[in-house]
C-alpha cells in the first residue's frame, strides 16, 4: 500500500551529473519491492507546480537513526526537479510511495543482465541484491552519453559479475550504446533474463535483442505522469494484455515494469488502431 | 454531523437532495477514477462521495499520449474519455463502489444526444447510485464536434434525453466555462430537468512546445485546470446562484485549500469536488474537510451553512 509522508531531507550530494537524495521516509521502505518509485511534491500548498515528479527509489532503509529512509537519484530537467536538487538539509518535502509493479524476479538462479542508461540504473542495485539472493548471477551494463551521467559504477562492480561501461562521446568504456556491447555479454555469461531502465529507445532496442536470443526482458519505462497513482490516465502505454488484446495501460500502476515483448513501442505516443476500446473515438 | 476542532463544535453535514452526508466535499470527475486507488489513502465514505470519472456507452482508448502538460498553477489535459464503457462500469466499478458504501454520483458523457438516452436507460431505477452527473462539457459529434455544454439548444437536448429515463435520482448538468452567458446555459439545463448544477468543468486551453513550435498535447488543445482556474470558477457559482436561488450546486475548479473551499461555499456551492489537487495531495480530501472545519471554528461559527451565499448581498 503507498503511504504519503511529510519527509525531511537528510542529505543532497552531488553525484556526477546527479543529486543523490536522502529523505525520512517513515513506512515507506517497509513496503518497497525494487522497482517501485516515489512522487514527490514541489514545495508546499502555494506552489505554481502542482504535479508531483516520480522517481525510482535507488535505496530504501527500513531502520537507521532516522528511522525509514530512501535515496534517490535526481537529475535537474525543469523548474520542479531544479527545485528538488537544491533541497537543503531537513528541508522538508511531501512523498507518495512506493507507487508501481516492482520488477518480477525469476523463482531459479538464472543468469541477469541488468541495463541502466544514465540515472536510469537507480533501480537496479536493490534488483540485484534481490536476484543475489536468490542465487542469481548478476552482469551489469550501464551506458550514458557521457561518463559524468554515468551512474553506480562502484556499486554495479560490488555487486556484479561484469560490469560494461558504455558512452556516447567515448568519455569512459565502449564509445557507442548498450546494445552494442549485449550481444557478446548474453553469449559469455549465458543470460537468460535481462532487466532495463533508461530511455524508450533503449529499452526498446533491448526487447529486440532479448527476443533475438530467445531470452526475457523486464524494462521499467519513463512515461509522463500526473498523479502517479493510478486515478488521471495520463501516463499510458499500448501494452498486450495476457489474453492478447492490446489495451492503453497506465504505465504508474500497471508498470512501470512490463514485459518488454508486451509493450508496443514503436506506437507508444498513438493509439494502435487494434487496440480495446480504439474504434470508439 | 458535527466535529470537533481546535477552537470549537462545527457542523459539516451537507444536504445532498435527499441524502445528508458527513462532508461537502467530493472527488471530481476523471480525478479519483472510481475510488479504488484513492482508497489507499484514505477512508471515502468519511467524506461526501465521489463523482466517478465520465462514462460513455462503450469503451474507450482516449487520445495518444501526450496526455497532458503542466502549466502555472494548473495543468492542461486530453485523456479523450478512456474508459470501460457503461456496462463494464456498472458490473466492476460501481458494485465495488457500493460494497464499500461509498456515495457515489456517477459521470455520464456521451457522443450524441441518442447515447446520452442509451446511458441514462442504463442507470434508470438504481437506488445505488446518489445522483447521475451529466457532462455535457464534451463534444457533440453530431453538430461539428461543438460541446454539448456551449448552446442552450444542445445542452437542453442532452439533458432532456437523459430525463426521459430518470425520474428518482437527481440530475446534475456539469458545464462548461468557455461560454458567454453562463446563466442561459444554466437555465437551459433546469429547465430540461437538471436538479442541480456542476460548475465548473475545464477551460479549453493549448500549450505549444518551442522547440518543435506544435502543440504539446496528442489532441492539439486540452482542458485547464488547478488552481488558475479558480477565480473562474467563484464567478460562475457567484454569477449562476444570483441567478437561481435555490438550484443545487456542486463547485469545482481550482480547490485547493479550505480557505477555498469557503469561498466557493460563500459564492454559493452546496458542495465541493476536487480535481486535479488530488494528483498532488491525494489525502487533500479529508484536509480541505478539516480546514475548512478548522476555518469556520476560529470565526465563532458553528454550522457550515451558516457562510452559504454569504458573498451575495
Ligand atoms: C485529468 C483530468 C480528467 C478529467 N476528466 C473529467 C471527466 O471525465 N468528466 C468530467 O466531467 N470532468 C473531468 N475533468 C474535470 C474535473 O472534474 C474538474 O471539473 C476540473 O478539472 C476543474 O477542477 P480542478 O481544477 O479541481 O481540477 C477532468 C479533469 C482532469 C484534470
Ligand atoms: S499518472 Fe495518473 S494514472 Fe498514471
Amino acid at each position: 500500500m503507498p503511504i504519503q509522508h511529510q519527509a525531511s531531507v537528510i542529505s543532497n550530494t552531488r553525484t556526477g551529473a546527479y543529486q543523490l537524495l536522502t529523505l525520512t521516509a517513515g513506512e515507506i521502505p517497509k513496503e518497497f519491492k525494487p522497482g517501485q518509485f516515489v512522487t514527490l511534491a514541489i514545495d508546499g500548498l502555494s506552489s505554481g507546480l502542482i504535479l508531483r515528479r516520480a522517481f525510482s527509489i535507488y535505496q530504501a532503509q527500513d531502520r537507521g537513526v532516522y528511522g525509514g529512509t530512501i535515496d534517490l537519484v535526481v537529475a535537474a530537467h525543469g523548474e520542479g526537479t531544479k527545485w528538488i536538487t537544491q533541497l537543503k538539509r531537513d528541508d522538508s518535502v511531501n512523498i507518495v510511495g512506493p507507487l508501481g509493479k516492482p520488477f518480477s524476479i525469476p523463482k531459479d538462479a538464472v543468469s541477469c543482465v541488468l541495463i541502466g542508461g544514465g540515472y536510469g540504473a537507480a533501480p537496479l542495485f536493490r534488483l540485484a541484491e534481490a536476484l543475489r539472493s536468490r542465487g542469481c548471477r548478476v552482469d551489469f551494463i550501464l551506458g550514458a552519453q557521457n561518463s559524468e551521467k554515468l551512474f553506480g559504477i562502484l556499486e554495479a562492480r560490488r555487486l556484479g559479475h561484469n560490469v560494461l561501461i558504455t558512452t556516447q562521446d567515448g568519455s569512459s568504456g565502449h564509445q557507442g550504446l548498450v546494445t552494442d556491447v549485449l550481444p557478446d555479454l548474453i553469449a559469455k555469461a549465458d543470460s537468460q533474463v535481462i532487466y532495463s531502465c533508461g530511455p524508450m529507445p533503449m529499452l526498446q532496442a533491448i526487447t529486440k535483442i532479448a527476443q533475438a536470443h530467445q531470452i526475457y526482458s523486464f524494462t521499467a519505462v519513463e512515461e509522463a505522469m500526473a498523479c502517479g497513482i493510478g486515478v488521471c490516465m495520463t501516463c499510458v502505454l499500448p501494452v498486450i494484455g495476457d489474453d492478447g488484446v492490446t489495451r492503453m495501460v497506465r504505465s504508474c500502476v500497471e508498470g512501470p515494469t512490463f514485459k518488454g515483448e508486451r509493450v508496443r513501442w514503436d506506437e507508444v505516443g498513438t493509439i494502435p488502431p487494434d487496440t480495446y476500446g480504439a474504434g470508439n473515438q | 454531523m458535527v466535529m470537533k476542532t481546535k477552537s470549537g463544535l462545527i457542523d459539516m453535514s451537507c444536504n445532498f437532495f435527499d441524502a445528508k452526508l458527513p462532508s461537502p466535499v467530493f472527488t471530481a470527475s476523471g480525478c479519483a477514477a472510481s475510488g479504488k486507488e484513492l482508497s489507499q489513502f484514505m477512508d471515502l465514505t468519511t467524506i461526501g462521495g465521489i463523482v466517478t470519472k465520465s462514462v460513455m456507452l462503450e469503451a474507450r482508448a482516449g487520445r495518444a499520449t501526450p496526455r497532458m502538460s503542466e502549466t502555472p498553477s494548473g495543468m492542461l489535459n486530453g485523456i479523450g474519455l478512456q474508459g470501460p464503457g457503461i456496462d463494464a462500469f456498472l458490473e466492476t466499478d460501481l458494485t465495488w463502489l457500493n460494497e464499500k458504501k461509498i456515495a457515489t454520483v456517477v459521470s455520464i458523457a456521451g457522443n450524441t444526444v441518442e447515447e446520452f438516452s442509451k446511458l441514462a436507460f442504463k442507470l434508470k431505477n438504481r437506488s445505488d447510485i446518489l445522483a447521475i452527473e451529466v457532462n455535457i462539457s464534451c463534444p457533440n459529434v453530431e453538430n461539428r464536434n461543438k460541446v454539448f455544454a456551449c448552446n442552450p439548444v444542445t445542452a437542453q437536448e442532452a439533458i432532456k434525453a437523459v430525463k426521459k429515463h430518470i425520474s428518482d435520482i437527481p440530475l446534475l448538468a456539469k458545464l462548461s466555462p468557455d461560454v458567454t452567458d453562463i446563466v442561459e446555459i444554466a437555465d437551459a439545463s433546469i429547465k430540461a430537468g437538471a436538479n442541480g448544477l456542476s460548475l465548473i468543468n475545464t477551460l479549453l486551453g493549448m500549450v505549444i512546445d518551442t522547440k518543435t513550435f506544435k502543440p504539446v498535447l496528442s489532441g492539439g488543445t486540452g482542458g485547464l485546470s488547478g488552481p488558475a482556474i479558480r477565480p473562474v470558477a467563484v464567478r460562475v457559482i457567484h454569477q449562476v446562484r444570483a441567478a437561481f436561488e435555490d438550484i443545487f450546486i456542486l463547485g469545482s475548479g481550482g480547490l485547493r485549500t479550505g480557505s477555498d473551499g469557503l469561498e466557493f461555499i460563500a459564492a454559493g456551492a452546496n458542495a465541493l469536488s476536487l480535481g486535479t489537487i488530488i494528483f498532488n495531495d491525494p489525502t487533500s480530501p479529508v484536509r480541505i474537510h478539516n480546514e475548512m472545519a478548522e476555518h469556520l471554528t476560529a470565526l465563532n461559527k458553528t454550522s457550515l451553512a451558516q457562510v452559504r451565499n454569504m458573498a451575495h448581498d
